[in-house]
């Protein structure tokens, strides 16, 4: 599928590709048929992380370029990061220069910003940890001036911070945007509230699509940190009880929430985690039952993970139908939902009615 | 709403009006980033607020730079967490000695636009979303009396708070319902380096301090009946109190 090469200007002229996996049917239409595709009591959960400017561009200490990719706040004032060598985005990821060779207590240095190396993978010496000199509001404002998004060579140009921001980005999580939601704005979510769908979140830090190197890539997604808050969790009860559909706006939704669910032994508890989950063929969602997203190619891990919606044959059918229309792909690319029209039945439910899922 | 625990963002906090507020917020336990271009004024600020054991972050920046927008609100979200209330209060008067709108410079106007309505709207679009997503905030736009009455002089600062006043309503009118409330201040004339730039020969005497402004300020803003949309005199409101 050809890939958007740029952030779309009007939100509401995505193309949403409605599947129903129950019926096996495919609908040609715009985001805004959310409108009629979601009924009253059904629940829309977004990501509302904001976009970390991750990606920076440095020096070791002899002096080699190196750019660094933000995938993750390990918690502990040290970030997880991927190391790409000279060049930039411009560059197809796999095609980049290996990244200079680092060792643990090795510094780089970045426009007004330094990083101590704190830990090298063994099996994988572009996945380091690193600390940075500064912290609270220096380190924040360090990391703005001197990162930027990280982006793709399928961009046609340099891409924003802002232009890589949902309509409700909070916390910067993410080190690569959680962009199935980029579909949607303000106008399309409060009338949605209007006609009785509910709107929660969950913030969730959608991680790095690729690393450059084909054997770290195998390790993706990387460990995710989320956080369910209380009144997500008790907007999803309530939907349940109520007969709706719970719909993950982006993988890193369902991911929060099924691994929520999964820590809870069924129960969904608010809390902040860190997932490791993979969604894929033959997982059975506990929490979620369908998902709003983007549209990727067959053998992505991001088509996998779809499977624990729809089965394959079905999604490799949608997945040619959006092409031949016309239907573009990729993080500023059009949209895909898969959504039974009824509550698929819940796994976990008991038989005397008590509600463990 | 009570600040208490809550993410508060201030812009212009360095000096006069937006550096009281910070300082009242922070007695009454909000938790604040503090945005202002100048880095060592605002670091200073944030100092005196931690001494007396609040809790403050500095992020020098510039509100009327597009690029600086998302970085604000990145790191206020960052740094506090949830921001449950803006306070727009940075403002740019325009070339000073104040000129007839005759004498000022395109380019003087579009600076004053740029710092007092575009800036402040790049903030409220970026903070109003997760907002929404909560179902509760407030923000606060600082206007002023030249935005209602045609002082000769005071075109393009007069002309930015005259749009400022009527996003305001307009953001008021569309998130009614919400949880999401807005409200436009008026502060009235205060003792203050913009106001010692603007009429450099006022009586100083005359004019309210930036403190008793700032009370009248956490007043409205601790007050919910007040509606949605409303357009408040510091003044007058702090008179009735």
């Amino acid at each position: 599928m050809i890939a958007a090469s740029w952030p779309r200007g009007d939100p509401r002229t995505t193309r949403l590709l409605a599947v129903d996996p129950r019926r096996a049917s495919l609908v040609d239409g715009t985001i805004g048929d959310l409108r009629a595709l979601l009924r009253p009591h059904d629940l829309l959960v977004v990501n509302d992380a904001a976009t970390l400017p991750a990606s920076l561009c440095g020096l070791t200490e002899s002096g080699l370029p190196v750019e660094i990719r933000l995938a993750g706040d390990r918690g502990d004032g040290s970030w997880r990061a991927v190391l790409l060598g000279a060049g930039d985005w411009r560059t197809r990821t796999e095609n980049r220069p290996p990244p200079p060779a680092l060792r643990e207590g090795e510094t780089l240095r970045f426009d007004g910003l330094r990083a101590t190396v704190t830990e090298v993978d063994e099996a994988a010496p572009r996945l380091v940890s690193l600390a940075f000199d500064a912290r609270g509001a220096a380190l924040w404002r360090a990391l703005y001036r001197a990162g930027r998004p990280v982006q793709y060579a399928h961009a046609a140009g340099p891409v924003a911070l802002w232009q890589v921001q949902t309509a409700y980005a909070a916390r910067p999580w993410a080190a690569e945007a959680p962009s199935a939601g980029f579909a949607l704005t303000w106008d399309l979510l409060l009338d949605l509230r209007r006609r009785g769908v509910g709107i929660a979140r969950v913030t969730g830090a959608a991680g790095l699509s690729t690393t450059g190197d084909e054997e770290l890539d195998v390790r993706l997604p990387f460990a995710e940190r989320y956080e369910v808050p209380e009144e997500t969790v008790l907007a999803i009860g309530s939907a349940r009880e109520r007969g709706g559909r719970v719909v993950a706006v982006g993988p890193s939704v369902a991911r929060a929430l099924e691994t929520a669910a999964a820590r809870g032994g069924g129960r969904l508890a608010p809390g902040q985690g860190t997932t490791s989950l993979l969604l894929g063929p033959g997982f059975r969602c506990r929490v979620v039952d369908g998902i709003l997203t983007g549209v990727h190619d067959p053998g992505t891990s991001h088509f996998r993970l779809l499977e624990a919606f729809a089965d394959r044959a079905l999604l490799e059918r949608a997945h040619a139908f959006a092409e031949a229309r016309g239907y573009r792909g990729h993080e500023f690319g059009d949209a895909i939902l898969l959504l039974g029209r009824r509550r698929r039945p819940a796994v976990g439910r008991r038989r005397d009615g008590a509600r463990v899922g | 709403m009570d600040v208490r625990e809550r993410g508060v963002l201030i812009t212009g906090a360095s000096r006069g009006l937006g550096a009281a507020l910070a300082e009242e917020l922070a007695g009454q336990g909000a938790r604040l980033a503090l945005v202002a271009r100048g880095e060592a004024a605002l670091d200073q600020v944030v100092r005196a607020i931690r001494a007396r054991g609040g809790e403050a972050h500095a992020i020098a920046a510039d509100v009327g730079a597009k690029d600086e927008v998302y970085a604000i609100a990145g790191a206020a979200a960052a740094l506090v967490g949830e921001v449950d209330l803006v306070v727009h209060n940075a403002s740019e008067l325009g070339a000073v000695p104040l000129a007839l709108l005759a004498d000022t410079a395109c380019e003087d106007l579009e600076r004053v636009l740029a710092v007092n309505l575009i800036g402040p709207f790049r903030l409220t679009k970026a903070l109003v979303g997760p907002m929404l997503l909560r179902g509760r905030g407030l923000v606060v736009h600082v206007s002023s009396d030249a935005a209602t009455a045609a002082y000769p002089r005071w075109g393009a600062y007069g002309a930015s708070k005259a749009a400022v006043d009527h996003v305001a309503r307009i953001w008021a009118a569309e998130l009614a319902g919400t949880g999401v409330r807005f409200l436009t201040v008026d502060p009235g004339e205060m003792d203050t380096a913009m106001h010692a730039a603007a009429v450099p020969d006022a009586d100083r005497r005359s004019l309210a301090r930036p403190e008793a402004v700032a009370r009248a300020l956490a007043g409205m803003i601790r007050d919910d009946a007040i509606p949605n949309g409303a357009r408040l005199e510091a003044a007058a409101w702090g008179a009735r109190r």
